[in-house]
C-alpha cells in the first residue's frame, strides 16, 4: 500500500551545512496493518512521518500510495490520511465540536455528513458531554481523544499516529491502544510512531527500527525475539540470548544471581541500537 | 482601530477644525491619512495571530496536512483581512463625517483602501512564517509599521522633507496609498503610478507569502 524508497532527508542548519536526520531508508507498509516505526527521540520517526504524510518533501528517493507519489495525485492522497500529531494543536479558541466542525470542512465534508460523522465520532471517544466546552478545559486524556476523532473524521483508510501517548498515565494509555486495535479491525490502516516499547510490542503487527536516521532492521516484534533468540539469561547487568530453553537454563545455572525469562522487543531494540548487532 | 480614531479626535476634530491648509481644513488633510495607516494597520494586525497557530499552538499544521492548496489558505487569510479592514475603514469613515470632514467617496477609495490592507496583511503573514518569538514580531511594528504611521504623508505632507527621505518615503508603499487616499477625497482622479506601485507590492507580498509558507512545512 505504502512503498518508501530510499528516502533521504537533510536539513539546513548553518549556512552551508546539512543535517542528515533520514538516511536511504526503505521500507513498505501493508493494508490493514499495524506498523510501528520505533526508535530513541531524534531518531528520525518523525521526519519520515511528515514525509509520509505530504507535510515535507523528501531530498531524495521516493514515496508511494497505491503505485502514486504525492507529485502525481497530492490532494486525492492527502484525502486518504489521518494523522494525530505528537503535540496538543487545536485551534485554542474553539469548542470541542467547532475543532471537529473545521477539520471536516478542510477535508470538503457536506453539512449533515458533517454534523453526524462529529454526533457518532464524541460518541465512540466518549467525548458527547464536552461537545461544547473549549478545548483548553479538556484533561490530557481527552485531548489525546479528541485528537484522534479530528484524525478519523473524514474516515481516513491510513491513520498515522505521533507518539499517540507520550505523557498519559497508563490508564488513558491503555485506552488509547484498545481504540488503535479497534480501528485496525475496522480496516483502517495504522502506522505509529513510538519510543515505548511495550506500546509497539503489544500493539504493532510489524515494527521497523529507526537510529540516527538509519532503517536498522524491520520484522514483527515476535520474529524479532525469535532471530535474537526467544529466551534471555540476565544476570546483573549483562544478557544473553538462546534459542532454545534448555540452553537458556544451561547457562544460567553458571553464573550467579541469573534468571531465564522470554525476551522481549525492548532486549531486541537496546541490542540493535546499542551494540549495533545485526539480526 | 482605537488609536486611527484618537487621532481623528486630536489631530482631526481637536486641531485640525482650526487649523486652515490651501486645500482645505487640516481635517480634511488629515482623514485620508488617517484611513491608509489603519488600513495598514489592521491588515498587519488582524493577520498575525497566524504566527501563535503556527509557533505555540501548532494549528497551523493542521491546514498544511489537509487538501488544501497553500494559495487558498494564503488567500483566505488575506480577504478576512481586508474584511477587516474595510469594516474599520467605514468606522473611521463616518467618524470623520460626524466631526464635519468633507470627504468624496467612490468604488476606487475602497478598492484603494483593500489594496493596502492586502500588502500589510502580507507582510504580518510573511513575518509571522517567519520570525520564531511574539518579541520578533512586536518589532516589526515598532521599527517599521510605527515609523511608516507618522512619516508616509499621513500627518503632513512628504513634500517638506529632505529630498533624500522624500526619496525613501517615496519608495514605502504607505506613501502611495496616503497620495491616493488623498486625491480620491477631494475627487480628483486616481494616481496610476502610486497604484501600480501598490498593485506590485501586493503581487510581490503574495509571492514572498507564499514562499515563506511553504518553508515553514520544512521547519
Amino acid at each position: 500500500m505504502i512503498e518508501i524508497l530510499n528516502v533521504v532527508k537533510k536539513f539546513k542548519t548553518n549556512g552551508a551545512n546539512f543535517k542528515t536526520a533520514v538516511n536511504d531508508v526503505t521500507f513498505s507498509i501493508r493494508r490493514n496493518e499495524i506498523f510501528g516505526l520505533l526508535g530513541t527521540n531524534g531518531a528520525g520517526k518523525t521526519t519520515i512521518l511528515k514525509m509520509l504524510t505530504g507535510q515535507i518533501q523528501p531530498t531524495a528517493g521516493k514515496i508511494f500510495y497505491d503505485g502514486k507519489t504525492f507529485n502525481e495525485n497530492l490532494f486525492e492522497i492527502k484525502k486518504m490520511l489521518g494523522v494525530v500529531p505528537q503535540h496538543i494543536n487545536f485551534d485554542q479558541e474553539l469548542t470541542v465540536e467547532e475543532n471537529l466542525e473545521l477539520h471536516a470542512r478542510l477535508y470538503g465534508m457536506e453539512k449533515i455528513e458533517r454534523q453526524n460523522r462529529i454526533t457518532e465520532l464524541l460518541d465512540y471517544m466518549e467525548l458527547a458531554e464536552y461537545r461544547n466546552y473549549n478545548v483548553r478545559k479538556l484533561s490530557g486524556g481527552m485531548k489525546r481523544r479528541l485528537l484522534i476523532a479530528r484524525a478519523l473524521i473524514h474516515r481516513p483508510k491510513i491513520i498515522f499516529l505521533d507518539e499517540p501517548t507520550v505523557a498519559l498515565d497508563p490508564q488513558v494509555r491503555r485506552r488509547i491502544w484498545n481504540l488503535i486495535e479497534e480501528l485496525a479491525k475496522n480496516g483502517v490502516t495504522i502506522v505509529l510512531t513510538t519510543h515505548y516499547i511495550e506500546e509497539a510490542e503489544n500493539l504493532c503487527n510489524r515494527t521497523a527500527i529507526i537510529n540516527a536516521g538509519k532503517l536498522i532492521a524491520e520484522n514483527s516484534p515476535v520474529g524479532f525475539c525469535e532471530s535474537l533468540g526467544k529466551f534471555t539469561v540476565e544476570s546483573a547487568d549483562t544478557f544473553k540470548f538462546f534459542h532454545d530453553k534448555e540452553s537458556a537454563e544451561k547457562a544460567a545455572s553458571l553464573l550467579e544471581n541469573s534468571k531465564v525469562r522470554q525476551t522481549k522487543l525492548e532486549d531486541v531494540f537496546i541490542e540493535l541500537t546499542e551494540r549495533g548487532k545485526n539480526l | 482601530m482605537v488609536a486611527p480614531l484618537l487621532y481623528l479626535t486630536a489631530f482631526g476634530w481637536g486641531l485640525g477644525r482650526s487649523v486652515q491648509l490651501q486645500s482645505g481644513t487640516y481635517l480634511d488633510f488629515i482623514v485620508p491619512g488617517i484611513m491608509a495607516l489603519n488600513s495598514m494597520n489592521i491588515g498587519f494586525h488582524s493577520i498575525i495571530s497566524v504566527h501563535a497557530e503556527r509557533v505555540y499552538h501548532k494549528s497551523l499544521e493542521e491546514y498544511l496536512i489537509s487538501p488544501i492548496d497553500p494559495k487558498s489558505f494564503l488567500t483566505g487569510k488575506i480577504l478576512g483581512a481586508v474584511l477587516k479592514g474595510l469594516i474599520s475603514s467605514v468606522i473611521i469613515i463616518l467618524t470623520a463625517l460626524i466631526f464635519g470632514a468633507n470627504l468624496t467617496l467612490s468604488a476606487e477609495l475602497f478598492f484603494v483602501l483593500a489594496l493596502n490592507t492586502v500588502i500589510f496583511a502580507e507582510v504580518g503573514f510573511y513575518a509571522a512564517m517567519r520570525l520564531a518569538t511574539y518579541e520578533e514580531m512586536a518589532q516589526v511594528n515598532t521599527y517599521i509599521l510605527l515609523p511608516m504611521s507618522f512619516m508616509c504623508g499621513t500627518f503632513f505632507s512628504t513634500a517638506t522633507l529632505p529630498e533624500g527621505l522624500r526619496f525613501f518615503i517615496n519608495c514605502l508603499p504607505l506613501t502611495h496609498a496616503s497620495q491616493l487616499l488623498r486625491s480620491l477625497t477631494v475627487g480628483g482622479s486616481i494616481l496610476f503610478d502610486s497604484l501600480l506601485i501598490l498593485a506590485i507590492f501586493a503581487a510581490l507580498g503574495f509571492f514572498l507569502s507564499l514562499k515563506a509558507l511553504k518553508k515553514c512545512q520544512e521547519d
